[in-house]
């Protein structure tokens, strides 16, 4: 066939009913013709009639023959089907509605989490050739000293300055590091996300600038100062107007003004997947915007991620390679004197490697990919259940169209056209569940990310729908129609012609097979559900034990403030002396209970850890604890209870012995006796402090310090206002049972109101504490909701399947209660039946569920996988929900009335 | 089977032959084959329809609506400048098969009259 004739059907087939009458017109003009024709011979008008059509030969067959000519195989049929399904959805709402929304609602969960994990693990970064990218890393890190100051693997801007100059591995080879800038606008301050970049970052990564000029090399020279910025796309449009003039314009950048030199092009979100970035500044003007801490010249400062782009043809083994023989000059020429000396013969011993990263980094990644693929496989057993239940519809709608399936059949259709028949009928129904269910993944997703944020930590998932997305949701959609399409109409079809027919009085035997169909998919149902309910059952009691374990500390009315005296410029001597004072401000703040300083906030993830050893000892006897900067009235703020010794005092002074508290655990591995106040231990030399002896003065009881996972660990809080190097921030814990916006209120007036120079921002303490356990909460909010879904919709299953058998059996039910059996005993068969369903359901899914829950057994706290009690629960719970879907037919089988149950039929 | 195929394939052909005269519609096209054959080919009125359908995709004829003699509406056919060639590719093709077909039935006459 000529592609002139396909085209000509496309076309017709949007205007076929014109066509049809057109042609009946045609053929009917013709005739009249004809006998016109014959009637001018002679003919009497009855022969010329007959004579005319003898001639035509079979009207209807020319009309067929003629239309079949717009026809493709099966191409019309088909839309016939499609169009039958249609009408049978207008048909029938409420089953519409109920497919509908459980396909949505089974595609859409699956569609939102398979959106994330497209967006976080299966996209590589937007910019070109990304799958060149490495990172650049140390092999090990024993002996490694100093502070890391990003999520990433980092290096220190010696290293880089070296690798960047020296290296011949890469092709080419690019620095960054995130930052927080202070952005001053009129009175008001505010961060931004900031990034530190190499001079080559944008030319390496391949991005384009809208207007102005991006960074080159030139701009990345030390002592180069705080010289220019690039700011992002979003940055340029949200904050700037979009101006087509912003090339020039200066930006108040921590106090100093910077000329905006470029923006970069839109599909740039920055090297990290999870956040994007706002402005962006040379590495080599660190020191300009931090007047606290050079970091450019300092081998203890690890912060730059470095990248290398592979050349082309060369393997990561043989960038490797290359690395490794690279490594000893680089340590070599990158030691600076900040490097503990003790420590100086590992750093000359590290080895640099390369992990391939076309997807760049991303913590948001190396947190959840994990509990997305598992919540996807959980979505997808959801999907299950939803694709059970519908298969149950459309087995109950079969039935109820099995004669006149069973008609067609013995007229001669083919199985195989019917069983297409009924498929394409379930086709819209699949379109419209499927477009419905992307509509709801996008709204999951952003929900989804919503719960991922964090106070001043806003998340960048760029969940737009990809190929990958879509394609995605396509294949759902179409196992799902032939799981639960296919099923039933192998089914509907399969039967014995005149079993069928006959199948329409109840008493028939004809459906008995279907029965039992529809009971192993509830079976199913109940087994799934049982997986999902235990699964969410364990999730959510992990969260609670992670909610409650015991912290060593108060969590709730505790705010935490950050206070930034760097503008005050002060020199180190006097730093203290100023904290002191801004300190004070706050206590004297009426409503606030207690104020202490504190280095370290619990559970923020920060933490510093030394090697300590007993005074006197060998520093081998030693072992490496946690350490913490405090002040006066840290633990009655907190209320950690001391169990001896004393509190930090005034007397604590950077000229008297040097002082500390530890923890029982600390004092335990000691092992100097129940109270080691009095002992003296020693402490290995830091980057800014040399090997120093402090005598323990008191002991506080055990606390949590990284994260709530973690056992009690050694814990020694060293003195404030003993600290040799203070810092110009100061944080602060407050307790204070003001509502928060009072609270941050009157602090903010009574610091910045007596120094404006001083920056002031608030954290809750419990809201940190929570947002810690996100991972827990993510799995512990989606697996319950999980759980629900699957219960109801195994819920709604089990009460078609029981409605049916009661509707098919009120025959001899009837009879039944004729010869004697009560309201109660006929309730109790249905619900007995129903409860055999349900626990014939929880066996098959034992098995399952212990599989499943290892396969969680990493996730979880304080449980274990095959708890008995969450099992029990699950079990009770399911047999429970299904009782009650049950109770519904069973007591419409209850009323029914003998006489008319007789009678009918 | 042989024959109903042939039959098929060559009513294209004198469809399009028969328009070569000028637009007419179903009627005028089976009056004038079989008065061109002098009634010897029997054309079912009726089968005629479909094979006007599959020549207007092809787009050798158009169709439009226009008013008869006796003043009735009805569908005239037109040969289009594809018909055209089509119809002369056809004819030739058709001469070729009748030649062949002749030289396979009556090898002698053939061989004569080279």
């Amino acid at each position: 066939m000529s592609w002139r004739r396909h085209l000509a059907k496309l076309v017709a087939l949007f205007r076929r009913p014109k066509t049809v009458d057109e042609l009946q017109e045609e053929i009917l003009v013709h005739l009249q013709m004809e006998e016109q024709e014959n009637l001018e011979s002679g003919m009497s008008p009855a022969e010329a009639r007959y004579a005319a059509l003898r001639r035509f030969g079979n009207v209807a067959l020319a009309q067929d023959r003629s239309r079949e000519m717009w026809g493709w195989n099966g191409a019309e049929t088909l839309w016939q089907d499609i169009r039958f399904g249609l009408r049978q959805l207008k048909r029938s709402p409420g089953f519409t509605a109920v497919a509908v929304l459980t396909l949505a609602l089974g595609i859409g969960a699956n569609t939102a989490i398979f959106q994330l994990l497209d967006a976080v693990r299966l996209r590589s970064l937007p910019v070109s050739n990304p799958s060149e990218l490495t990172v650049v890393r140390l092999a090990d890190l024993p002996g490694r000293r100093g502070s890391q100051e990003t999520v990433y693997p980092a290096l220190n801007n010696p290293l880089w300055e070296y690798i960047r100059d020296r290296q011949s591995v890469f092709s080419e080879v690019l620095a960054w590091s995130p930052t927080n800038l202070g952005i001053t606008e009129g009175d008001h301050e505010r961060l931004v996300q900031g990034l530190w970049v190499s001079g080559d970052f944008f030319k390496v990564l391949g991005v384009q600038p809208v207007i102005g000029r991006l960074f080159s090399s030139a701009d990345d020279q030390p002592g180069c100062g705080a010289s220019g910025v690039v700011v992002s796309y979003a940055f340029w449009q949200s904050q700037l107007a979009g101006d087509p003039h912003a090339i020039g314009r200066t930006l108040t950048i921590g106090r100093h003004p910077v000329p905006i030199v470029g923006v970069t092009h839109a599909g740039f979100t920055g090297p990290e997947i999870g956040h994007s970035f706002d402005v962006a500044v040379p590495i080599c003007s660190q020191s300009a915007y931090w007047r606290d801490g050079n970091w450019l010249n300092s081998s203890t400062d690890w912060w730059l991620t470095v990248m290398g782009r592979l050349k082309t043809g060369d393997s990561l083994s043989m960038a490797n390679a290359g690395l490794k023989s690279l490594s000893s000059a680089a340590f070599e020429a990158s030691l600076r004197q900040d490097y503990p000396t003790e420590n100086i013969r590992d750093y000359l011993h590290f080895e640099l490697v390369a992990d391939s990263a076309p997807g760049g980094v991303s913590w948001l990644r190396d947190t959840y990919e994990n509990p997305l693929w598992m919540l996807l496989g959980l979505a997808a057993v959801v999907l299950l259940i939803a694709c059970a239940n519908l298969a149950n519809l459309m087995l109950a709608r079969g039935s109820a169209r099995v004669q006149e399936l069973a008609l067609r059949l013995s007229l001669g259709a083919s199985q195989r056209r019917l069983i297409w028949q009924l498929l394409w009928e379930s086709f819209p129904l699949i379109l419209l569940g499927g477009a419905s269910g992307l509509l709801l993944a996008g709204a999951l997703g952003n929900a989804l990310v919503a719960l991922l944020s964090r106070q001043g930590d806003s998340l960048f998932v760029n969940l737009h729908p990809d190929w990958r997305v879509l394609g995605f949701t396509a294949l759902l959609a179409a196992l799902t129609t032939l799981l639960f399409g296919l099923v039933p109409a192998f089914r509907a079809t399969s039967l014995a012609p005149s079993e069928a027919m006959n199948a329409g009085s109840p008493r028939i035997g004809g459906m008995h097979e279907s029965n039992g169909l529809r009971r192993m998919l509830v079976v199913t149902q109940v087994a799934l559900s049982l997986v999902l309910v235990t699964g969410a059952v364990l999730f959510a009691q992990s969260l609670a034990n992670l909610r409650t374990v015991d912290t060593g500390f108060r969590e709730d009315s505790i705010v935490i403030a950050w206070l930034d005296l760097s503008q005050l410029r002060l020199p180190v001597a006097r730093r203290l002396i100023a904290r002191k004072e801004t300190l004070d401000l706050v206590r004297y703040v009426p409503g606030v209970e207690a104020a202490s300083e504190v280095g370290i906030v619990p559970l923020s993830g920060g933490s510093i850890d030394n090697r300590v050893w007993a005074e006197g000892e060998d520093r081998q006897s030693g072992s490496d604890s946690n350490f913490n900067w405090i002040g006066e009235g840290y633990f009655k703020t907190l209320g950690t209870p001391f169990l001896a010794g004393r509190d930090f005092s005034e007397q604590d002074s950077p000229n008297s012995p040097k002082v500390a508290i530890v923890n029982e655990e600390f004092a335990r591995r000691l092992g100097k006796g129940v109270n080691p106040v009095g002992w003296r231990i020693r402490r290995e030399a830091t980057p800014h402090e040399p090997e120093t002896v402090f005598e323990i003065v008191g002991m506080v009881k055990n606390s949590k310090y990284r994260d709530l996972r973690e056992k009690f660990a050694p814990i020694v809080y060293l003195c404030v206002s003993q600290d040799q190097n203070p810092n110009p921030i100061e944080q602060v814990v407050i307790q204070s049972l003001l509502p928060l916006p009072i609270l941050t209120s009157r602090i903010k007036q009574a610091v910045v109101g007596k120094r404006l120079d001083i920056d002031v921002e608030f954290r809750v303490f419990k809201t940190q504490i929570q947002e810690s356990l996100l991972p827990e909460r993510l799995m512990a909010v989606l697996s319950g909701f999980f759980g629900i879904l699957a219960v109801l919709l195994t819920a709604v299953g089990l009460y078609g399947v029981i409605s049916f058998l009661v509707a098919r059996r009120t025959h001899e039910i009837g009879i039944r209660m004729a010869l004697g059996a009560g309201k109660r005993q006929v309730l109790s068969s249905v619900l007995r039946e129903t409860l055999m369903l349900t626990v014939l359901g929880i066996g098959t899914g034992l098995p399952i569920t212990f599989i499943v829950a290892r396969l969680i057994a990493s996730m979880l706290f304080g449980i274990k996988p095959s708890d008995p009690v969450a099992l029990l629960f699950a079990a009770f719970a399911l047999c429970g929900v299904s009782l009650a879907a049950a109770y519904i037919p069973a007591r419409r089988a209850a009323k029914v009335d003998p006489m008319v149950a007789l009678r009918y039929e | 089977m042989d024959r109903i195929e042939l039959v098929f394939g060559s009513l294209d052909m004198l469809i399009l032959r028969t328009l070569r005269w000028g637009a007419t519609h179903g009627h005028g096209i089976a009056k004038s084959i079989e008065r061109m054959s002098e009634d010897t080919l029997k054309v079912e009125h009726g089968s005629l329809y479909p094979a006007l359908q599959r020549l207007q995709q092809e787009a050798w004829i158009t169709a439009e609506w226009g008013v008869s003699k006796n003043n009735q509406r009805a569908k005239y056919y037109r040969l289009t400048a594809l018909g055209r060639r089509q119809l002369v590719s056809e004819t030739s093709r058709w001469e070729r098969f009748v030649r062949a077909v002749t030289c396979v039935l009556r090898p002698a006459e053939s061989e004569e009259s080279q």
